[in-house]
This record gives C-alpha cells, sequence and structure tokens, in this order.
C-alpha cells in the first residue's frame, strides 16, 4: 500500500519541543507563521525575526531562520533597524500584549505611523504569562490577576487597551486584523489573515499587525477546553474579531 | 595636501561617520548634538543608508540594535538626557556584542540640567551605565579634527572587538567650529564579512543574536568573553597625551574641552619656570592606566591636580591608579561653567579653589 504524508513539520520551524504549557495556543500560531511562509515560497534565508520578552522570548529556538531577541516592548525598533538594513527579507516580530500593548506602545505605534514595511504577530492572552500571571494592559474588567486579586476595578486598575481599534485611526498601517485560535475554524481564519499580513509585506505595502487571542490556561486558571470557551464567551465580546484596516 | 574645512563640531562628527562606513542612524531632537541627525537626515540618503528620526531614544538605541544586528555601520547620538534612556539598549547590545557608535555630546546636568557643556556623564560612560556587567569602550575628543578622527577609526574599533564605542565629547567639542582634514570615503563594500549577523541564512545555519541565557556555565563564560575583550582593547587600544609631564612638579589630568584649557595653563606656567604638565586620556575607558601609573612614578612628579566638569568622577579613576603614591588634588566647576585659564592657573598655584 502506498503511504502519503498528510500532515508534517513546515521547514520553517527547527524540530525543538514547544515549551508553552499546556493549553497555550503560542505553539499553533508558531505554526500558522511558519506555513503561510512556506506557501507563499518564502525559504528560511529570507526570514528575519524578532522573538520579544515573555512567554515567547525563546521563540528563536523554534524558527529556522536568522532571529533577535529584543528588550521588552523593543522588539519594533530593532525590527525596523533590521528591515532598512535587509528591505528584500521578510521581518516579523512575534510580541505579546504587555510587550506590545504595554512597556513597547511608543514602539508599535510609532512602526506602524511610519508604514514600516514588517509584520508584527500580536499575542493577546490578556495577561503576563512568564512572569506569572500579572494584570497586562489587555486584562479583562474584573478578571483576576496576581496585581489585581479582586478582579481588574477600572477605578483602580483602568480600563483595557484595544491595540487593533487605536492602529486603526492612524494613516501609517496598512493592514490590521483581529483573529482568535479558540476552536478549528478560527484557526484557519487566523491563518489566512497572517498569510495576508506576510503578502502584504511581500508586495512591499508596508505595515502589518495581526492580533491573535490565545489561551492561557495556566495563569487564567482553567483547564485548557474552559480557557478556550472563555475566549469565544468572556474576550471575543470585548476584543472583537475582525479586519480594522485594509489599505488593500 | 589634503583641503581643510571649517565646520561645527557636530557636522564633522557627521561626516566623519559617513567616511567612514555609518550607513544606519537613528536618533532623537536634543541640544546640543542636533546638527548630528540634522546632517545626516540628508547625507544619508545620497550614500544609500537610513536615517531614522525616532520616536524617543529608546527607541533610537533599539534600532541600532536591530541595524547592527543586521551587519550594518550604525550610530546614534544625544546628549545627557538621552544617554541616560540609552542604557536599557547599551547593555543589551554590549551583551550581544554588536559593534555601533553612539555620541554623547554632553550637558550640564542632573536631570534636565542645562544644554551647556558638562563632564558629568563620565561615570555613566565608563562604569557601566546600564544593569549587568559590561564596558563601553570610551573617547574623550578634544578639537574637532580629533572628533573626527576619533569617529572615523570608531567604527573600525567597533567591528574588530564586537563592542559598543561611546565618543564622550561636551556641548563645546559639538558647537565650535574649527578647521579640519576630513577622511577619505569607505566603501561598505569592501569591509570584512560579519559571519554572525542576521543577513538571512542563505547555505549556513542560522544566526541567532540574543542575551538571555539561562545556563548559568554559558552566560559566565559570554560575561567573561566580554571582559576579555576589555582587556584586549586596554592592551592594544589605550591612548593618551602626556604633555610635558616627564619633568614636572605638577601634574594636571583633565579631558575633552578642559584638557585645552589646561595646556594654555601649562604653557602659560611653563613660560614663567613653572614645572607643570598635563596627562590628557583619549580613551577613558578602558584607561591609560599604565601610562599614568608611570607618571606618578616619577621623582619629580610631587601631585596631580584633576580638572573636569563635575563634582569630582574622574579623579576617582586617578586616585585608583595613583593608589596614593602622590596627592590627587581636584577642582570642578558644574552648573555649565568651562574652567577658564586664569582661573585653572590660579588653581594650580594654591590659590582658588
Amino acid at each position: 500500500m502506498e503511504e502519503k504524508v498528510v500532515f508534517a513539520r513546515p521547514s520553517l520551524l527547527t524540530d525543538a519541543p514547544f515549551h508553552y504549557c499546556p493549553g497555550c495556543t503560542h505553539g499553533i500560531v508558531h505554526r500558522l507563521i511558519a506555513e503561510v511562509l512556506g506557501e507563499l515560497n518564502v525559504s528560511r534565508e529570507n526570514v528575519i525575526g524578532i522573538a520579544p520578552v515573555g512567554c515567547a522570548v525563546f521563540a528563536y529556538d523554534y524558527f529556522d531562520c536568522d532571529m533577535t531577541e529584543a528588550a521588552h516592548g523593543r522588539a519594533p525598533a530593532v525590527a525596523t533597524g533590521i528591515k532598512r538594513v535587509h528591505p528584500d527579507k521578510v521581518v516579523f516580530s512575534y510580541q505579546g500584549d504587555g510587550d506590545l500593548a504595554c512597556i513597547g506602545a511608543a514602539e508599535t505605534i510609532h512602526a506602524a505611523a511610519r508604514n514600516e514595511n514588517i509584520t508584527i504577530i500580536f499575542i493577546n492572552n490578556g495577561i503576563f504569562g512568564m512572569t506569572g500571571g500579572q494584570m497586562a494592559p489587555t486584562t479583562l474588567l474584573g478578571q483576576y490577576s496576581t496585581t489585581c486579586q479582586d478582579g481588574r476595578d477600572p477605578v483602580l486598575n483602568g480600563y483595557p487597551v484595544h491595540v487593533c481599534e487605536m492602529l486603526s485611526q492612524l494613516k501609517g498601517p496598512q493592514y490590521i486584523e483581529r483573529v482568535s485560535t479558540h476552536d478549528a475554524a478560527n484557526v484557519l481564519k487566523a491563518k489566512k489573515a497572517i498569510k495576508k499580513a506576510f503578502q502584504y509585506q511581500l508586495e512591499g505595502k508596508g505595515f502589518s499587525m495581526i492580533e491573535v487571542l490565545v489561551a492561557c490556561p495556566t495563569n487564567w486558571k482553567m483547564t485548557p477546553v474552559k480557557a478556550l470557551e472563555h475566549i469565544k464567551n468572556e474576550v471575543i465580546p470585548y476584543f472583537p474579531l475582525g479586519v480594522y484596516k485594509d489599505r488593500g | 595636501m589634503k583641503e581643510r574645512v571649517l565646520m561645527k563640531g557636530n557636522e564633522a562628527i557627521a561626516e566623519a561617520a559617513v567616511r567612514g562606513g555609518c550607513r544606519f542612524f537613528a536618533g532623537y531632537p536634543i541640544t546640543p548634538q542636533n546638527e548630528i541627525p540634522e546632517y545626516l537626515s540628508k547625507r544619508l540618503p545620497e550614500v544609500g543608508g537610513s536615517f531614522i528620526q525616532s520616536e524617543s531614544e529608546v527607541s533610537a538605541i533599539n534600532m541600532i540594535y536591530g541595524a547592527s544586528c543586521a551587519g550594518a555601520r550604525a550610530m546614534t547620538s544625544s546628549s545627557s538626557p538621552g544617554i541616560s534612556l540609552k542604557q536599557e539598549g547599551l547593555s543589551y547590545i554590549a551583551c550581544g556584542q554588536l559593534p555601533c557608535v553612539v555620541i554623547n555630546m554632553v550637558r550640564g546636568g542632573p536631570g534636565l540640567g542645562t544644554i551647556y557643556p558638562g563632564q558629568a556623564d563620565y561615570f555613566q560612560a565608563v562604569k557601566g551605565g546600564g544593569h549587568g556587567d559590561y564596558k563601553l569602550f570610551v573617547y574623550t575628543p578634544a578639537t574637532v579634527q580629533e572628533a573626527v578622527d576619533i569617529t572615523y577609526k570608531s567604527f573600525e574599533m567597533a567591528d574588530k572587538y564586537r563592542i559598543p564605542v561611546l565618543i564622550l565629547g561636551d556641548g563645546t567639542i559639538g558647537q565650535m567650529m574649527e578647521p579640519v582634514v576630513l577622511p577619505e570615503m569607505k566603501d561598505p563594500a569592501t569591509f570584512p564579512e560579519k559571519k554572525w549577523a542576521l543577513t538571512g541564512c542563505k547555505g549556513r545555519e542560522r544566526n541567532i543574536i540574543n542575551t538571555l541565557d539561562m545556563n548559568p556555565e554559558r552566560l559566565e563564560a559570554i560575561t567573561d568573553r566580554l571582559f576579555d575583550v576589555y582587556e584586549q582593547i586596554r592592551e592594544n587600544e589605550t591612548e593618551y597625551e602626556n604633555y610635558m609631564c616627564d619633568d614636572a612638579e605638577t601634574v594636571i589630568v583633565a579631558y575633552g574641552i578642559v584638557s585645552r584649557v589646561a595646556k594654555s595653563a601649562v604653557n602659560i606656567l611653563r613660560e614663567q619656570g613653572k614645572k607643570v604638565g598635563l596627562f590628557r586620556p583619549i580613551t577613558v575607558s578602558p584607561y591609560p592606566d599604565k601610562a599614568l601609573s608611570a607618571i606618578a612614578d616619577l621623582p619629580n612628579v610631587k601631585k596631580f591636580l584633576v580638572a573636569e566638569l563635575s563634582k569630582g568622577q574622574m579623579v576617582e579613576d586617578v586616585r585608583l591608579i595613583v593608589n596614593g603614591r602622590k596627592p590627587v588634588e581636584f577642582y570642578g566647576r558644574t552648573g555649565g561653567f568651562v574652567i577658564n585659564t586664569e582661573e585653572l592657573i590660579s588653581v594650580v598655584e594654591g590659590g582658588k579653589r
């Protein structure tokens, strides 16, 4: 009987096992990036990636391309420096919500305003994961974290930051979309968005950012299944999915 | 003979950077160094380079991190409060062994301070500045010509040793005009290949530039390597000027703009038959410690006088090197004052303190 390969590791991923917690969907997003770049015929020598500070700090272990790891929040500035030197390479940064929406908010906004021809994959899980579950700029109102133990109170802790909505007000960025990873259908939509973002970069159009809603069962203190349901029932109503900007 | 042109310090440094192969600059406006980004905003695109006016000092230094990762000769410039903001990035750049050049046209501080000259960023420049164990390679130009020559050379040094080079100027060096001879234009295509850089991993294993290592043996080895390189620089590259120290009784130690005032004072005092010399470090990190130590051993040398535009920073290094063999006195001004010749002569003669 002839055997046919129906599922394989994308060539842009190394064979290092992911260090992420059970039920975390970072691994899915890593795979989507590798898959779409493969489908776009972007070979390993034409990609340079930037890892953040946060749970994905070791992302450089997983992508088989030149990689660096930026200081907390500074990935869009580092990506800018790399892309200006190598405009022919696909440059992407992979950043969490603490990194991108908090300490790196200025770098994010201005890379978008300059329309740097880079792609940012923005992982929103509403919590500081690596440091143990502190409040993030995207922590929902009422949500528990180790630094808002009675739930996020807007009087004490302010309101969550809507990054896609904010960036879409700028003239610079080309393509901004929020997607989710809570079920198979949405993972496929996420893949489509990430592919389009890289396609725009390849066409020289400019800045793209895909915000991906990701589960953090460990710090949300939920089972993996509950965490996915939480995205659907609680996170998406507050952070609606969809295309926020597409200059075509 | 090469053409001499009259140029402002900041613009001369910017042109020297371009001629030294700098093809990427990011910076943020702050006085008294604005002529550097202004000049480069026009000049870099002419040679196929990139200029970015960044959203912050923090972003600027991280753009330099990126451009250096990518293999380019990269530079940023600022002045004291802005350099404080760059310290995080400098720590990462040092740990990542990324070559780059950083200009600090020092102004008086602390806080927002003043836009007039100062030398109170010495500690920040030579003792680390940012977090963790690392050292910068620090030059202190005293003339516009020397600033040009040092800037040009700094890109070579940064690449050779894979270390960030800081040029510790001051508001005077940046703002004054002097005649300079500019060096030849280098072609970046002729620079040695940086095998460690992120250039796209065609036909090779991927390169990873990071500053995180949770393995204590490996991280200690990285830290040791940084300091081994620093010792190589101390051995090979420290520079200084010994101006009439060999028969001096009093040796003034000064750098940058103060060293020029000191040289005038030495000349006047020598005309009066007084045996005064000047020791001028050109690199202050690593410090030319062997040369200064040899002067401290001279029997004719009775004392040192360190003069700075600070409350006393370099004097600590001089005292460590002299190590009690001779008295080390200190005279400093702050607030944006530059010590003048008469004032310094009065101090040498035991007057004003």
